[in-house]
């Protein structure tokens, strides 16, 4: 097996008395996508920018394609392009302006640059507001330009900080076709993410962090069924019903059923097969729930099951913004 | 030979390499700072209407009172100007502050971190840029000047020197100003945060009055601080008169400031992310 593209050992990074990273391990291999997975405070941006040779680590050691972090700055900076929390653009410039002064500072050849800005703005269906300010482009918009800046001088390793945060679900498909594309090319990509659902689409490997410790580091397959269980919740019109419902539902196969006045709860690691095995059973006896939902292993599932405390995961985030 | 194996040895080369890049890098982003010039005159016209205001104020409403302490020879207007031009370029300087702090917060800085530019290109391309913004309104604020009334006793020689004095002053207030924007982190705390920096530098110097009409206690900060010695050596230059002691202090004061503060500012922006 080749050399990993990305090698972390027991990297360890301290804010006063605060251990941001407190020795973590990785390998993410070449040509693949790793989700680095975990709620906010977990260390996942701190992580980034010490790969990112933004911050220097206090411990441990990290190497990107085979160059140390600490030892090589240049040469990692050389490697990586960096799509960070929050777009770094130039709101004054427009797109094609912002790209342009990345493919200078990118060290990109002279004659390399507009030809570059102007095929990643047709990419990233930027063309038409290429010329405009960035001051009038939509949050989505700004986070595409972004990760286009961070692609202009075709990094063979990318780091993209929660790149789908605050995007609405038509931006976020389109931005994780792009990664996956990406990819496909031969990038390899390390993301951080809050979503089991956007790891579990797109990592190939996914490591759970909390506290600036690996607490797990598996595919999100085995992740999700292993941790995260699938939850049918029903209610019905009375404990009565409620009672005759938990009595087809209990026995083997099913998973844990739980019950709680007029509340039924079937959890079970086998997905949304357990619905219809739910309905399958009330089928013909008259029990019908007034309401039902179903809920998909969430990261709040992975942490309880992990760390048996919940992903303190509020969406105010104060001294980030940085 | 694959594509793969150039890109790897261009790569390799690369590494081994000194970046060249460092004027280019440069003058990248004096380029991208000048266009938010362009683009946000607001920002202009906040570091020209003031030194207007000031002008018709000191020239039409106090200039006849200060006339009285200075030599019949000088009239008021003549030794205001120079004093006007450096109030412009010292307040001008906020905008260094509430510049870098905008790209702390931004994430911008972030970016130009993880990119392989020159180290010193992003603080050198700012200061750079507010200089080449110095020189338009330095020229508009002379123009000004003619409109009411200032002229030059030396020669064009002189303002040309004087020209040159303020715009190094001005240079080095960047600096300081690079330094404060970095230190906070957050353009309305940088506004802030400035005022009270420059407000004794500019009202506590002989810029708009002669110092020997302030209190004994503060005249012996207000003679020799940068401002009043710059001020100084700009009116040797434009009104005549020896020129070389406060022509050197000037230059002395700014280069050292420069040095100073430079100094601090590349520390800051080494750890400011
Ligand atoms: N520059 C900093 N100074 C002090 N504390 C910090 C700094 N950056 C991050 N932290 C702290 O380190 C911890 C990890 O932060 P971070 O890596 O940003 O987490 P995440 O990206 O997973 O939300 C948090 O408790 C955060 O408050
Ligand atoms: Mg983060």
């Amino acid at each position: 097996m080749s050399e990993p593209a990305i090698l972390v050992e027991a990297l360890s990074k301290r804010f006063g008395d605060l251990a941001a990273l407190d020795g973590i391990d990785l390998q993410v291999e070449e040509g693949t996508i790793f989700g680095l997975l975990g709620p906010n405070g977990a260390g996942k941006t701190t992580a980034v920018r010490v790969l990112a040779t933004i911050l220097a680590p206090d411990g441990g050691r990290a190497e990107v394609l085979g160059r140390d972090v600490v030892r090589e700055p240049a040469a990692v900076r050389r490697r990586i392009g960096l799509a960070g929390q929050y777009a770094a653009v130039d709101p004054n410039l427009t797109g094609r302006e912002n790209l342009r002064m990345v493919g200078v500072l990118g060290q990109l050849p002279r004659a390399a640059i507009a030809p570059r800005a102007a095929e990643l703005l047709e990419r990233f269906s930027l063309s038409d507001a290429a010329d405009r300010p960035l001051r009038t482009y939509s949050g989505g918009m700004r986070r595409r330009l972004d990760i286009a800046a961070s692609l202009v001088p075709k990094p063979p390793v990318l780091f993209l900080d929660e790149p789908t945060t605050g995007l609405d679900l038509t931006s976020r498909n389109e931005l994780w076709d792009m990664i996956r594309e990406l990819v496909d090319e031969g990038t390899t990509v390390l993301l951080t993410t809050q979503y089991l659902e956007e790891a579990d689409q797109l990592a190939e490997r996914v490591a759970v962090i909390d506290g600036g410790l690996v607490i797990a580091n598996d595919t999100p397959e085995r992740l999700k069924a292993d941790l995260g269980d699938t939850v049918v919740e029903m209610d019905f019109a009375d404990e009565a019903l409620a009672g005759r419902a938990l009595a087809l539902l209990e026995g083997d196969g099913l998973g844990s059923v739980e019950h709680e006045h007029r509340t039924v709860r079937v959890s079970s690691n086998r997905g949304a097969h357990v619905l219809v095995d739910v309905l399958r059973r009330f089928d013909g006896d008259g029990v019908e729930p007034d309401t039902l939902s179903v809920r998909e292993p969430s990261l709040d599932d992975v942490f309880m099951a992990l760390t048996g405390h919940k992903a303190v995961s509020d969406e105010i985030d104060e001294g980030e913004a940085r | 030979m694959s594509a793969e194996t150039v890109a790897t040895r261009t790569q390799v080369a690369l590494d081994r390499h000194i970046p060249m890049g460092v004027a280019r890098d440069t003058v990248a982003i004096v380029q991208r700072n000048l266009i938010a010039y362009r683009r946000v005159p607001q920002l202009l016209v906040f570091s020209t209407i003031q030194p207007v205001i000031f002008v018709v104020m000191f020239r039409y409403v106090f200039g006849g009172a200060i006339q009285a302490s200075l030599p019949p020879s000088v009239p008021y207007v003549d030794y205001l100007m120079p004093g006007i031009f450096l109030q412009t370029v010292v307040f001008g300087a906020i905008a260094t502050a509430i510049g870098l702090a905008t790209d702390v917060k931004s994430g911008l800085m972030e970016r130009f971190h993880a990119l392989p530019m020159a180290r010193s290109a992003v603080l050198s391309g700012r200061t750079l840029a507010d200089t080449v913004r110095n020189v338009f309104v330095v020229a508009l604020m002379m123009t000004v000047g003619f409109l009411v009334g200032w002229r030059i006793h030396t020669d064009v020689l002189g303002l040309l020197a004087g020209a040159g004095l303020v715009l190094l002053f001005g240079f080095s207030m960047s600096w300081i100003f690079a330094t404060v924007g970095l230190a906070v982190g957050d353009p309305e705390t940088a506004q802030a945060a400035s005022f009270p920096v420059l407000a004794p530098l500019v009202f506590a110097s002989s810029a708009f009055v002669p110092v020997e009409t302030m209190p004994t206690w503060l005249q012996g900060f207000a003679a020799h601080q940068p401002v009043s010695v710059t001020a100084s050596a700009v009116r040797a230059l434009t009104l005549g008169g020896p020129a070389a002691a406060d022509v050197l202090a000037s230059i002395a004061w700014s280069i050292g400031l420069i040095a100073v503060f430079g100094t601090i500012a590349v520390r800051l922006y080494r750890r400011a992310v």
